[in-house]
């Protein structure tokens, strides 16, 4: 009981993360109709700048700050250098583009930071385990990366909802050309808007950079998950990707972390922990198939789409 | 009297708030040329649309040629005999106009499970598009990439596709839509033609064609049929005059 | 299907005639080396060609096909692991179960286009991964050893690396052949027809899904058989083989070479490896004047010069060598 609890709340803190992940690919996709493969990349670099940052203050805050600050000039500078020349241009080309810059930075981060995995320590006041019920512990770190998702999941939904920068975003996806017409200056936007989603892959990299190793192709390997939250959720919903990255986490986590014991129910302990590792890891992606079988535009598709 | 071979009953679709088509009743007998008329916005892509199969109907039914297609997918009504033109030109840009007609041969002559034989050198499939592209007078252009034809010939090729499929009915969209007034006349010419052996449901802005063409008019406006008739009662309908031509007639006459 | 005297296909004619002679010099130099590294080429060149009927000319954009590749492989691997290494066995049992999962991939994701289209078989692809990850009993993450190629009682024997190369050339004209016929035919027409605007496919009454679905499931079939050349090739199979950045290096092959021909991914595959042995050598050469002795490390980086090459590419070059090739005839 104890450990579905914490199974939960760990799906609860990945689904989170995939949600920042998920959020900023779709703006982007959304906005700008651009499918941008090496948004991974932008979260292994902000892990990375987290490490070194890190390393360099002494202070896991300053550098995190730091390391948001550093993927958001990062992010921004990509966007004028290479994405600004494939708006327009057909999905395939985009894929094919970003799938270079994967390789660019994948091999960029391996020249600067070497090839082996860095680890980044957490300070002391968060290295603790928290009560969150009576006689229950829960490490304060993850209750703090799920606070930090949840407050930015929701300044995200004001605003894009309650703000006028977030009506032009929300206009800008209906229909370019007409807030071009408007005056407003598109490509600032864009900028702005690809620096937002940027910065969201970094922050989810920097928080995650204490639990796991920081390591080359981490980028990918997340990237194809939030891919899948898209498409359970629906292309172009945060909503959508909001409620489908938590049922994603959970499926994953809670999953992973029962399905042997499940699986023991019913056959041999020998066959179940041979099928149980490759059978979690397939959980995501049934549930993929299912959505695709039955709502093939996603269980919470953006309207008009 | 025979059934009619085209039976709309009770058409309705709303988009939102949008009522496009409003409990609309047609019949469209054997034979007959039925032009549909109306404002922009009246609803006329969005019947043609519950015609071929591209939009369901949130009401009512389409017989044609005695079977019920309110639900059947577009592809299978094409092989009942009802062919259709778009309104803004579908065609496939980068093969030639002949490799147009001749997919639309193709899709009528058997499955397409065959991976050997060269489809271009197919006597089979080349000489019916060949015929159809010459009905439409497209007949030395056979060769050209789509791409390279004007605008006018690609609202033919769009009628020379249709025929291509051995319809018994055409729907035409607006098939006179962007034409100059010679391309205009062979138009017309081509569907007076055509109106000898298929039935057809024209939806038009030209009021030109439509008067010379149609043996029937209906009027369509806001997703409603306001009048029906033969084009002279549907010329001295007050109704019609005041929603629609009206405008036309003050804009002709001066 | 007229075969005109152009630049582009004497080049083509040449590269197949060097194909040929690979072994022919290979002997002579004894430099072995070579044939392995064009016997990997000519592999991966039939994938390539065969990702391409889909993607150049079905307009499917598949991010998974090295999942087959390494289906056919395992196919392969698992079967010799178990003791059945007959060739006339294991292949079309490999084939078999490359067709039946693109039939099933096939099905899913078909029911969605563009964007979603490469995301989902990029998802279902990473899933095989897993799976290939999760088969501890058949080496997991560390992959498989082969220790017998298929066997063909006496008609053709795989351990000989000459005969292997033709054999893997052979097929790979074969599937040339096979597959430009094909475009040309009338199932090609459906498709080619279907990726140009698939809503005037349906108008004119063509039921397009299963078309493009038997496309994908030919495909993968044909892809599922490099796989089953390469784990012969290198007597090893891993998950590695069907890692997406696998599948990624397939459609670089394909834009690369040309996705408007059925030869393009060939050329692609030819640079695109070559590129992968010559470009470490030439950074190293290269950078000896700044660089001194870091220079030979600088050389492993080459992917840096890969990733901007292919947006390079993308963005100033988007029909390919062959692209480029059929433009020498009107410059």
């Amino acid at each position: 009981m104890l450990l579905l609890l914490e199974q939960c709340l760990n799906g609860l803190q990945l689904g989170l993360l995939l949600f920042l992940l998920a959020a900023g690919l779709t703006l982007v996709f959304g906005i700008m109709d651009l499918v941008n493969l090496a948004h991974g990349s932008l979260y292994m670099v902000g892990a990375y700048f987290a490490a070194t940052f890190t390393a360099l203050t002494g202070s896991f805050m300053a550098g995190a700050v730091l390391a948001l600050a550093a993927t958001l000039l990062v992010g921004m500078a990509v966007e004028v250098i290479a994405m600004r020349r494939l708006y327009g241009r057909d999905h395939l080309d985009h894929v094919l583009g970003t799938f270079g810059l994967i390789l660019f930075f994948n091999e960029l981060v391996r020249l600067v930071w070497g090839p082996a995995g860095l680890t980044v320590p957490l300070p002391a006041w968060l290295n603790t385990a928290v009560p969150i019920l009576p006689g229950i512990y829960y490490p304060a770190y993850r209750i703090a990366i799920i606070a930090v998702a949840l407050s930015v999941a929701l300044f995200l939904y004001l605003v894009v909802m309650r703000t006028r920068v977030g009506m032009l975003i929300r206009a800008g996806a209906s229909n370019r050309e007409m807030v071009g017409a408007l005056g407003i200056n598109i490509q600032l936007l864009y900028t702005l808007v690809f620096g937002i989603g940027a910065a969201l892959a970094g922050l989810a990299g920097l928080m995650q950079a204490p639990i796991l190793t920081v390591s080359i192709g981490m980028g990918e390997n997340i990237l194809i998950l939030a891919f899948v939250v898209i498409i359970i959720g629906g292309i172009g919903s945060i909503r959508g990707a909001f409620i489908a990255s938590v049922f994603v986490g959970l499926v994953d986590t809670v999953g992973r972390a029962f399905l042997p014991e499940l699986f023991k129910l019913v056959m041999s302990p020998a066959a179940a922990s041979a099928a149980a590792p490759a059978v979690s890891s397939m959980l995501i992606y049934l549930l993929m198939a299912i959505v695709l079988v039955l709502r093939p535009e996603g269980l919470f598709p953006a309207p008009g789409r | 009297m025979p059934e009619p071979l085209l039976e709309i009953d009770g058409l309705t679709k709303r988009f939102g708030g949008v009522v496009a088509s409003d409990d609309i009743v047609l019949a469209v007998p054997a034979g007959e040329l039925h032009a549909i008329i109306g404002p922009n916005g009246a609803g006329k892509t969005t019947l043609i649309g519950q015609l071929t199969g591209e939009i369901a109907p949130d009401a009512g039914h389409v017989r044609f040629a005695g079977h019920d297609i309110t639900a059947l997918p577009a592809y299978q009504r094409t092989m009942l005999g009802l062919a259709r033109s778009f309104q803004i030109t579908s065609l496939f840009l980068d093969f030639t106009a002949l490799d147009n007609v001749a997919l639309a041969v193709q899709a009528h002559a058997g499955h397409s499970f065959r991976f050997w034989r060269d489809a271009r050198r197919e006597s089979e499939l080349r000489e019916p598009a060949r015929a159809a592209l010459a009905r439409v007078g497209l007949g030395q252009r056979a060769d050209v990439i789509v791409a390279n034809l004007s605008h006018g010939e690609h609202r033919q090729l769009e009628i020379a596709m249709a025929l291509a499929t051995g319809p018994r009915m055409l729907l035409l969209d607006e098939p006179m839509a962007g034409m100059g007034p010679e391309e205009s006349v062979r138009m017309v010419a081509t569907l007076r033609e055509l109106k000898q052996e298929l039935t057809i449901l024209l939806v038009e802005h030209d009021m030109e064609a439509v008067f010379a063409l149609a043996d029937r008019i209906t009027v369509l406006v806001y997703g409603r049929v306001i009048a029906s008739g033969a084009p002279d009662a549907i010329r001295a309908n007050a109704d019609v005059r005041q929603a629609y031509l009206g405008e036309q007639e003050a804009v002709t006459d001066g | 299907m007229t075969w005109h005297l152009s630049i582009r296909n004497l080049a083509a004619a040449a590269l197949l005639a060097a194909l040929a002679l690979i072994p022919v010099y290979c002997h002579l130099t004894g430099n072995f080396f070579l044939l392995s590294l064009f016997t990997r080429i000519v592999i991966l060149a039939m994938a390539a060609v065969s990702l391409n009927l889909i993607m150049g000319f079905g307009g499917m954009v598949s991010f998974g096909h090295a999942a087959y590749i390494g289906i056919g492989g395992y196919a392969v691997g698992i079967l010799a692991h178990e003791g059945v290494t007959s060739g006339l066995v294991q292949w079309p049992l490999a084939l078999a179960v490359s067709a039946l999962f693109a039939l099933v991939i096939g099905a899913l994701s078909l029911r969605t286009r563009g964007v979603y289209f490469i995301m989902i078989t990029l998802a279902f692809a990473q899933m095989i991964y897993y799976v290939g990850v999760g088969l501890s009993r058949y080496g997991g993450d560390d992959g498989l050893t082969i220790y017998r190629r298929s066997q063909f009682g006496g008609l053709v024997n795989l351990s000989n690396k000459t005969v292997f190369y033709y054999l893997c050339l052979g097929l790979l004209l074969a599937t040339v052949y096979g597959i430009w016929r094909l475009v040309n035919s009338r199932f090609g027409m459906v498709i080619r027809g279907a990726r140009s605007n698939e809503r005037r496919m349906r108008a004119i009454g063509f039921p397009t899904f299963r078309y493009r679905l038997a496309c994908f499931v030919i495909s993968g079939t044909i892809c599922g058989l490099a796989g089953v050349l390469l784990a012969n090739h290198t007597d090893f199979v891993s998950p590695a083989m069907m890692h997406w950045t696998r599948s990624g290096d397939l459609i670089v092959m394909a834009v690369l070479g040309g996705m408007g021909s059925v030869l393009g991914p060939l050329f692609g595959a030819i640079a695109f490896l070559v590129f992968e042995e010559v470009l470490p050598i030439l950074i190293t050469l290269v950078g000896r004047p700044f660089l001194g002795r870091a220079a030979a490390h600088a050389g492993e980086y080459w992917q840096i010069v890969l990733g901007p090459m292919l947006l390079l590419v993308v963005l100033f070059a988007r029909g390919g060598i062959d692209g480029m090739l059929a433009s020498l005839r009107r410059a």
